[in-house]
């Protein structure tokens, strides 16, 4: 039971919900950069939530089965073909030993979650089957994959139904990415802070599981000081600091940085407050060039948003019975 | 002097100690990390200490971010007053300087850097009055350094120089990050000198590099079976400076996995070292030479 790769995509890897626990040693949490997308192709193919699934960017991968095995793939508009043969997104179909699945052209969004009754059943490293390719961990070998991998898979029962398009969480056009203020957001003006929520942002070609570089705002002002010993002379420098998941890092005054899954763990920029929990799993879907403003918002308002995220996830399951 | 807290998005407490970087400082940031790690407060999923700051990782869907805000401030008193010594360990680090791959590397990231007429290591020995690349050398591996935070990328140490403020090195990063810098490489940026564990992007001057790995995803390395990650915060390091030929030779050995580091327990005491730093100095290069 196992699936081979016959061609690899831009960049397929091997994704769960994360490794949580290592971040005070700069290894990042990893796993499916849009979790909603993640968790739903699971529940299509009768999988816990969490297991193993394969994250494609940009350009699918082509894969072939060696047994019989139930798929789905959600997330961006990637179209899956079985065998050429186009099938629907965001639906379980059943494959056969010795099928081939392979995908269209992107058509929305940026990344696919491609999931197979069992999961991808890749050991675990330090409790995930998530890739970190910076920190070469995890996954398959600690990398994306290549032509000629063979992943084994899990037992697993499959299941069928489809998720409509009312169930599914999309970002936006623009994007907006809810940010709760904070950290060192007093560096700045107050003026720069108003200009920095007033501007729409544009996706920078840097955009990975690292971090998503936003560009075309205006650059910001500091609040004038005499930099603290062993910051760095650049205002935008701090003493370096831990980064949390979601914070939007501002190198230079000018082109915003939110980092994702696969974090650096900390760094010396300053940063002007966190993208919320519950709108991470946009910026995965965002592509190059793609617009998007930040609004400011409460804790409230982002409890409020998780709890909204959540009961959104609930009523997939409930869709799909589970 | 008080934290300054603050929500970092839903799922974060940062706590900033003070704005510039001490070993006080440090030494609060760990016993605050220290605390919380006892204190086993539930939703609580990672701590991170850092250089002048700390971390708080958690769940808001099983502790309210008011509620665990509250249970920090109130460990503030106790962190502040608590002993600051460690048992720890002394750890040699042999470094080839002005080696040939960052040389290629910063050449090639030229137009990023203040100075492009000059190597990073020529940059820094001029703007810290040292003259030549020999004085900086030699500034730069005489005294030992201290791990205040691992972090960045796997297992990289941001090390804090032993010596006296006034004789601190300093060097600005990068005008704009580097997309690559080699692996082992060792940087500098503001007053901390880095050990790049992993190929890819960074914005510290480059020096040089060491052949000891210090992240082994594999844990094949003989000294990163237990733990992938060499570097805990607390550790003290010695740089080495070495030849090409005893580069290659610990390379080799390294491939072979016969290469043994040099490590030695030791002793810190924050009142110690701000009495006498020489003093303390000397005695830790004795507990590494094995005196």
């Amino acid at each position: 039971m196992a699936v081979k790769v016959v061609t690899p995509g831009l960049s397929t890897t091997v994704q769960d919900l994360g490794r949580p626990g290592y971040y005070h040693l700069g290894i990042p949490l990893s796993g499916g950069m849009d979790r909603f997308a993640l968790r739903a192709a699971n529940m299509l193919v009768g999988n816990d939530e969490g297991a193993a699934v394969l994250e494609a960017v940009f350009l699918g991968p082509e894969l072939e089965f060696t047994s019989a095995a139930t798929v789905a793939v959600t997330g961006g508009e990637l179209p899956p073909k079985l065998n050429g043969e186009e099938r629907a997104t965001w639906e379980a179909f059943p494959v056969k030993s010795g099928d081939r699945l392979s995908f269209g052209f992107l058509k929305a969004g940026a990344r696919a979650y491609v999931a197979v009754s069992g999961g991808i059943d890749v050991p675990l490293t330090l409790g995930s089957r998530s890739t970190y390719t910076l920190g070469a961990l995890g996954g398959h070998e600690g990398r994306a994959l290549k032509a000629g991998d063979e992943l084994p898979l899990g037992q697993g029962k499959g299941s069928k139904g489809a998720i409509p398009a009312n169930l599914r969480r999309q970002p936006g056009n623009p994007a907006e990415l809810r940010m709760l203020p904070g950290l060192y957001r007093h560096r700045i003006t107050a003026e720069a802070g108003k200009r920095f929520l007033a501007d729409t942002w544009k996706v920078a070609p840097e955009a990975d599981r690292i971090g998503y570089r936003f560009k075309g705002g205006t650059a910001l002002d500091f609040v004038p000081r005499e930099q603290p010993f062993g910051a760095g002379s650049n205002p935008s420098n701090i003493v370096d600091a831990c980064y949390p998941y979601g914070s939007i890092q501002v190198p230079g005054g000018t082109e915003p940085i939110v980092l994702h899954r696969d974090a650096v763990s900390g760094g010396g920029y300053m940063m002007l407050g966190c993208v919320i929990s519950a709108d991470m799993d946009l910026i995965g879907q965002l592509q190059p060039h793609a617009p998007a403003r930040f609004t400011e918002v409460t804790m409230e308002q982002a409890l409020a948003a998780r709890h909204d995220r959540q009961a959104a996830l609930g009523r997939v399951r409930a869709h799909l019975g589970l | 002097m008080s934290i300054r807290f603050t929500f970092g998005g839903d799922e974060h407490i940062f706590g900033e100690v003070s704005e510039a970087m001490s070993l006080e400082s440090f030494f609060t940031s760990l016993s605050m990390t220290n605390a919380v790690r006892a204190a086993g407060i539930k939703g609580v999923t990672e701590i991170c200490p850092a250089n002048a700051s700390f971390q708080v990782k958690f769940d808001p869907d099983r502790i309210r971010p008011d509620d665990l805000m509250r249970e920090l401030k109130a460990m503030e008193a106790a962190a502040a007053t608590s002993d600051a010594s460690l048992k720890t360990r002394i750890i040699e680090i042999p470094v080839l300087y002005n080696d040939p791959w960052t040389h290629e590397t910063l050449m090639r990231f030229r137009e990023r850097h203040q100075d492009p007429s000059k190597t990073d290591l020529e940059y820094a020995a001029e703007i810290n009055g040292l003259g030549t690349v020999e004085n900086f050398i030699a500034a730069h591996s005489g005294q030992p350094w201290f791990v205040s935070m691992v972090g960045f990328v796997a297992g990289l140490p941001f090390l804090y120089q032993m010596v006296e403020r006034e004789r601190q090195l300093q060097v600005p990063k990068y005008l704009r990050p580097r997309t690559d810098t080699p692996k082992l490489t060792v940087g500098h940026g503001g007053c901390f000198s880095c050990i790049y564990s992993v190929r890819g992007a960074g914005g510290y001057q480059m020096f040089g590099v060491t052949p000891m790995p210090i992240y082994d995803p594999q844990q094949k390395v003989s000294y990163l079976r237990d733990e992938m990650c060499l570097f805990r915060p607390g550790d003290i390091v010695k740089w080495k400076p070495v030849t090409r030929d005893t580069y290659d030779a610990a390379v080799e050995a390294v491939a072979q996995n016969r290469y043994e580091p040099v490590i030695r327990p030791a002793t810190f005491s924050l009142a110690e070292f701000n009495r006498d730093m020489a003093g303390t100095n000397a005695r830790l290069m004795e507990a590494l030479h094995g005196r």
